[in-house]
């Protein structure tokens, strides 16, 4: 086999890895949006303020140490033990389910049958608010994950794969981080979708999702159904934050991860899981070939605009996305 | 509760039982507009009951008052001899009261036996927790109703269309997949708004016979609302007439159909 073709496959794979880190953050976009219509703009946030919480909780900060040491002239900063990683997780998983629950309760609840653009302007408020209580709660410092996920190149299959190409072919170069991403987020997929179409809540979230009416005359709780939701979106945003967070520490530029995702949903359709991952998968691995064939012409970075044309590029030919459901105006 | 809450058997040898609800006194107003005015009447367990009454009398908004949809401003529901406090359309529901729409609301998306089973919701105890790992009790109960829901779908005569996307079927079959899916609750109390509308002479046929085999076989009881007077006369037990928000008229259809106020109301003399 040729070098070129190899370095090709390499392009190829890493793309496809990429794809499914910005596949994480759509899905919680998608999640929302299915079930009750809001575009969450503040998805990104969620990912950000899981992960800080995490990192916090794990190093055993003291949250909102900060106003407490300003208000009682204290001087506390750490409760001085460290959680490990599973338990941190779960409380973690429990600080987004009593968000979704706040949201629901002070924000979206007063909203009810208000149109898409206030919802979502809401979310935008919700965003920066949550920036805010990020900020407060755990301080501004740029963290860092030690959740002990491996990082860095596969020896292994660099080794494995040296032997392909020719003298100067040193093997596949491929992030052990991205492949346990890659492994995390097939078994998210896996078990949301098994979620939502074979159990009864599952069922209850695509019927609320489709009809409201509907859902409400079989007895099922709306807001039940939207906290339940925001609580799955809360879950996804913390996966993502913890393969995002790994990746380039727990920072507050975390957040613009949501604009990655953006195109993905364009591509996808707002309303398909599958679109989602398909959709991230096809904009990670165009944008690596892009950069990689057409990059150096015209003088490289075209990974930061590649997304968005071929986005519009979509739009235009097909408003709907690739999976998104079809509008039939019936007249 | 008075005299006429005895059961009795009718012609066809149905049991009629005691009051199962009564609405005492009903108000509903939309700000100025008076949509019901005092009303009161009940329908008794095992009955198929009509409201029937012209374009605009309100109907429809008693039909959304007995299953929690809108609340009256004035008045009283009692529901098996209990009061019932104000409730969210979810929390009727889960009392055993199901319901039909006018204008149908199924999940157009999904199949026909995922919307069926959307009625069996309120029958599934297990917990979030047991379900997102789907072992023991949210397994054994997933199948039960799933049977009972094969049950439904066998009474209906749908087994054709049972993984076709509601969306993609014809009206008439729409209105029979919405049947089912309030007839898999089981309900104490099932509201049919309009059942026939709509329909040509072979579908409303059709759709009588699923009302009384339902009424008849389950014992469900049952409160419809209907344009067509042959089919009301035809189904029901007892009547009520309503006219600009008024009870005109209630009875049997024999009596119900001679009672001068009514027919002035469907033959359009002006009001006062």
């Amino acid at each position: 086999m040729s070098t070129d073709f190899l370095y090709l496959v390499e392009v190829l794979i890493n793309g496809l890895m990429a794809g499914v880190m910005y596949s994480l953050v759509a899905l919680g976009f998608v999640l929302i949006f299915k079930a009750s219509g809001i575009f969450n703009y503040a998805q990104g946030v969620m990912a950000l303020f899981a992960a800080l919480t995490l990192a916090g909780v794990m190093e055993g900060q003291v949250p909102f140490a900060h106003l407490i040491n300003a208000v009682f002239g204290t001087e506390i900063h750490h409760f001085g033990w460290h959680v490990p990683a599973l338990l941190a997780i779960l409380l973690t998983v429990g600080v987004m389910v009593i968000f979704a629950w706040a949201v629901q309760r002070f924000v979206f609840r007063h909203l009810v049958g208000q149109e898409p653009i206030i919802l979502f302007m809401a979310t935008i408020g919700l965003a920066y608010f949550l920036e805010g209580v990020g900020d407060l709660m755990w301080g501004s410092d740029i963290k860092t994950l030690a959740l002990g996920l491996p990082q860095g190149g596969s020896r292994w299959i660099e080794d494995m794969t040296a032997g392909m190409g020719g003298d100067d072919f040193y093997g596949f170069f491929i992030d052990k981080l991205d492949m346990v991403a890659t492994v995390v987020a097939i078994i998210l997929v896996a078990s949301l979708i098994a979620f939502s179409q074979y159990t009864k809540h599952g069922r209850a979230m695509r019927a609320v999702a489709d009809d409201h009416q509907a859902a409400l005359s079989v007895g099922i709780s709306l807001n039940f159904i939207w906290i339940l939701v925001w609580s799955l979106a809360g879950f996804v945003a913390l996966v993502a934050g913890i393969m995002w967070g790994a990746k380039s520490g727990v920072q507050f530029s975390l957040s613009l991860i949501a604009l990655k995702a953006l195109p993905v949903l364009m591509l996808g359709g707002f309303t398909s899981i599958p679109g989602a991952i398909v959709g991230g998968l096809i904009i990670g691995v165009g944008e690596k070939l892009f950069e990689f064939s057409v990059g150096p012409l015209i003088g490289g970075a075209t990974e930061n605009w590649f997304a968005y044309v071929l986005a519009l590029v979509v739009l235009v030919f097909r408003p709907q996305g690739l999976f998104g459901e079809k509008i039939i105006e019936r007249v | 509760m008075n005299a006429t809450a005895d059961s009795y058997v009718t012609e066809d040898g149905r049991t009629i039982g005691g009051v199962l609800m009564d609405m005492r006194n009903i108000t509903l107003r939309f700000g100025g507009v008076e949509a019901i005015k005092n009303i009161s009447f009940d329908i008794r367990e095992g009955e198929i009951r009509a409201i029937i009454g012209p374009n605009g009398a309100g109907k429809s908004s008693m039909l959304n008052v007995i299953s929690g949809f809108y609340n009256p401003q004035e008045g009283e529901v009692f529901f098996r001899g209990e009061r019932r406090p104000q409730m969210k359309p979810y929390q009727v529901a889960r009392m055993g009261i199901a319901r039909t729409f006018q204008n149908i609301a199924l999940f157009e998306g999904m199949t026909v036996l995922d919307n069926i089973m959307t009625g069996r919701l309120n029958h599934m105890k297990a917990g979030l927790f047991r379900q997102a790992i789907w072992k023991g009790a949210a397994e054994r109960e997933e199948i039960e109703n799933r049977a009972h829901v094969e049950r439904v779908i066998d009474f209906l005569e749908i087994q054709a269309i049972r993984k076709t996307p509601v969306g993609r079927l014809p009206y008439g079959l729409k209105k029979r997949v919405e049947l089912a899916r309030a007839l898999a609750a089981d309900p104490k109390l099932l509201l049919l708004d309009e059942p026939m509308a709509g329909m040509n002479v072979e579908e409303k046929e059709d759709m009588s016979r699923f009302i009384l085999d339902v009424n008849d076989q389950f014992g469900t009881t049952i409160a419809l609302i209907e344009h067509d007077m042959g089919v009301v006369m035809d189904l029901s037990d007892r009547v009520v007439v309503m006219d600009y928000g008024r009870k005109i008229g209630d009875g049997s259809p024999d009596e119900v159909r001679t009672n001068q106020e009514v027919i002035d109301a469907y033959l359009g003399v002006a009001h006062d």
